[in-house]
């Protein structure tokens, strides 16, 4: 196995939001068993080396479960590979001597920081106008106080492994950010609490997913395909039925 | 109005206008390729007149096309909406086109296809509906029935080429439309969902086939 290999990288840099934006070019010597984040911590310390700024991208846990490291690689969220995130990603899956495009998640819903960093705030202002669930507080209950179907669980515990990453928006042409939406309102709607706002929730959080900008879902796929997670395309159903149910309700 | 304002203002109820509407025109497309498959009767046509002129005077009809017609518009106008809105989510466009195709081109092109098909639409209407259901400007008369008047359109290729390639639009705004307007509604069942796709696609091949085999063979001269 060969122990090391060159890349040649296009990298959109960009000051902050209001800059214009453009790619640079860097060739970077990497190892196959390292990972696309650590072959940018190689960039940058080259950078800094020189005296040049950094590249700016966003990481945080580096094992899959944050849904911090949004790149899009050669056209993909994440990069070639499917169901991973870019920490995950590993440089042999390259070819000695690849160009790779390297940009952030574009759509005006997620405006960039700065480089590959952009501002999820709009999932997070999603979330947080869907509300409350009631939950009794004080001591904690009895794991099984609740009974809860196994299918079920298994069910919403499928939606609950979405971490917010946002690459179901980069890869959708309408920038929608349904399958996100879709794998909240699938996992809330599916458990015992929080069913006294099963319909104002979802009406709520999707009153903020049009505020914010996101486009109409036309059920392309390009999500579904692209998430590191695999939430599946049917959380999209049932966000439709919830909200048109709530909506008929008079919500 | 205000209960269904949502149809028209959110994200979601805009879709499901576009699901509603286009199930009534694939429900409309079976009864206007069965019609159209009556010239295969070999019959002169007699069956295609008969078919064709039930349609034009058959007051339910009439009723359930001002319906088609508005629901027609309906799809038009809310689907160009639409896509002109979903255009404008993304203002920096990426610099690298995907490498691994994560969707089939004709579903990110439904506003490309539905555009031509309602240019389409247009000439359609204006060849065979106008002669059709406005008798004074078509002159349709025993001897110059619809069946002659369109054997004389398709004797010219140009026509010919244009509704085979309008068949050609249709087949793949139906390959995405017809299983996404289920998504639409909410059903994605882990096995009525294969099957709506299969039908799907077996739909949106052999009805757009029926439809553009009819001018080929008129123009060809295949059957009498
Ligand atoms: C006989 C003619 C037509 C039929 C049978 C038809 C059928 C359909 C169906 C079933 C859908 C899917 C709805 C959904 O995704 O929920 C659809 C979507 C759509 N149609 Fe049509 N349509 C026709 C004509 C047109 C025309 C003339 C236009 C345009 C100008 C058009 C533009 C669109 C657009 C933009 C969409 C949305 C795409 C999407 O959500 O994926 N269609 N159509
Ligand atoms: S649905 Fe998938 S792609 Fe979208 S935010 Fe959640 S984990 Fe990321
Ligand atoms: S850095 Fe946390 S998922 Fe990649």
């Amino acid at each position: 196995m060969k122990h090391s290999m060159k890349v040649n990288l296009q990298v959109w840099r960009q000051k902050n939001a209001q800059a214009q934006g453009n790619f640079e070019n860097y060739s970077v010597e990497t190892n196959p068993n390292m990972s696309f984040l650590e072959m940018f911590d190689v960039l940058n310390e080259q950078l800094i080396h020189d005296g040049k700024e950094p590249v700016a991208f966003d990481h945080d846990c580096r094992e899959g479960i944050c849904g911090m490291c949004s790149m899009v690689i050669n056209g993909n969220p994440h990069g070639p590979k499917q169901a991973i995130t870019t920490c995950q990603l590993h440089m042999r899956s390259f070819n000695d001597g690849d160009t790779i495009v390297v940009e952030p998640w574009r759509a005006n819903a997620f405006p960039v920081i700065k480089d590959l960093s952009v501002n999820r705030s709009s999932f997070d202002r999603i979330i947080a106008s869907g509300g409350f669930v009631s939950v009794n507080t004080g001591n904690a209950v009895d794991a099984n106080n609740i009974l809860i179907p196994k299918d079920i669980a298994d069910e919403a515990f499928e939606a609950a492994t979405c971490i917010g990453c946002g690459a179901c928006v980069s890869a959708c042409k309408n920038a929608s950010a349904m399958l996100f939406v879709g794998a909240k309102v699938t996992q809330l709607s599916l458990l015992p609490q929080g069913q006294a706002e099963r319909q104002s929730r979802v009406v709520a959080m999707v009153n903020q997913m049009d505020a914010e900008g996101f486009g109409a879902c036309t059920n392309t796929g390009a999500c579904a395909a692209e998430c590191p997670k695999g939430i599946p395309l049917s959380v999209i159903a049932t966000l439709n039925r919830e909200y048109t149910s709530a909506k008929l309700n008079g919500k | 109005m205000g209960v269904l304002s949502f149809l028209f203002s959110s994200s979601i109820g805009r879709k499901l206008v576009m699901a509603v509407t286009g199930v009534s025109l694939i429900a409309f497309l079976v009864v206007h390729c069965a019609i159209n498959a009556c010239v295969y009767f070999m019959d002169g046509g007699a069956t295609f007149n008969a078919a064709a002129e039930f349609m034009a005077h058959n007051l339910f009809i009439r009723l359930a096309e001002v319906g088609l017609i508005g629901g027609l518009l309906i799809h038009i106008v809310q689907g160009l909406s639409l896509t002109l809105d979903n255009m404008k989510k993304r203002n920096n466009k990426y610099g690298a086109a995907p490498k691994r195709s994560n969707s089939t081109w004709y579903s990110r092109s439904m506003g490309l296809l539905g555009t031509i098909l309602l240019l389409f639409l247009v000439m359609h209407l204006k060849d065979f509906w106008i002669v059709s259901r406005f008798d004074a400007q078509g002159g349709l008369t025993e001897t110059k029935t619809l069946y002659h008047f369109m054997v004389e359109v398709f004797t010219n290729p140009v026509p010919v080429t244009l509704y085979v390639l309008g068949c050609i639009s249709l087949a793949y705004h139906l390959l995405h439309g017809f299983q996404s307007a289920f998504q639409t509604f909410g059903l994605n069942h882990p096995i009525l969902t294969p099957m709506i796709k299969t039908l799907g696609v077996a739909f949106s091949i052999i009805v757009p086939l029926v439809f553009a085999s009819i001018p080929v063979v008129l123009h060809l001269d295949l059957i009498k």
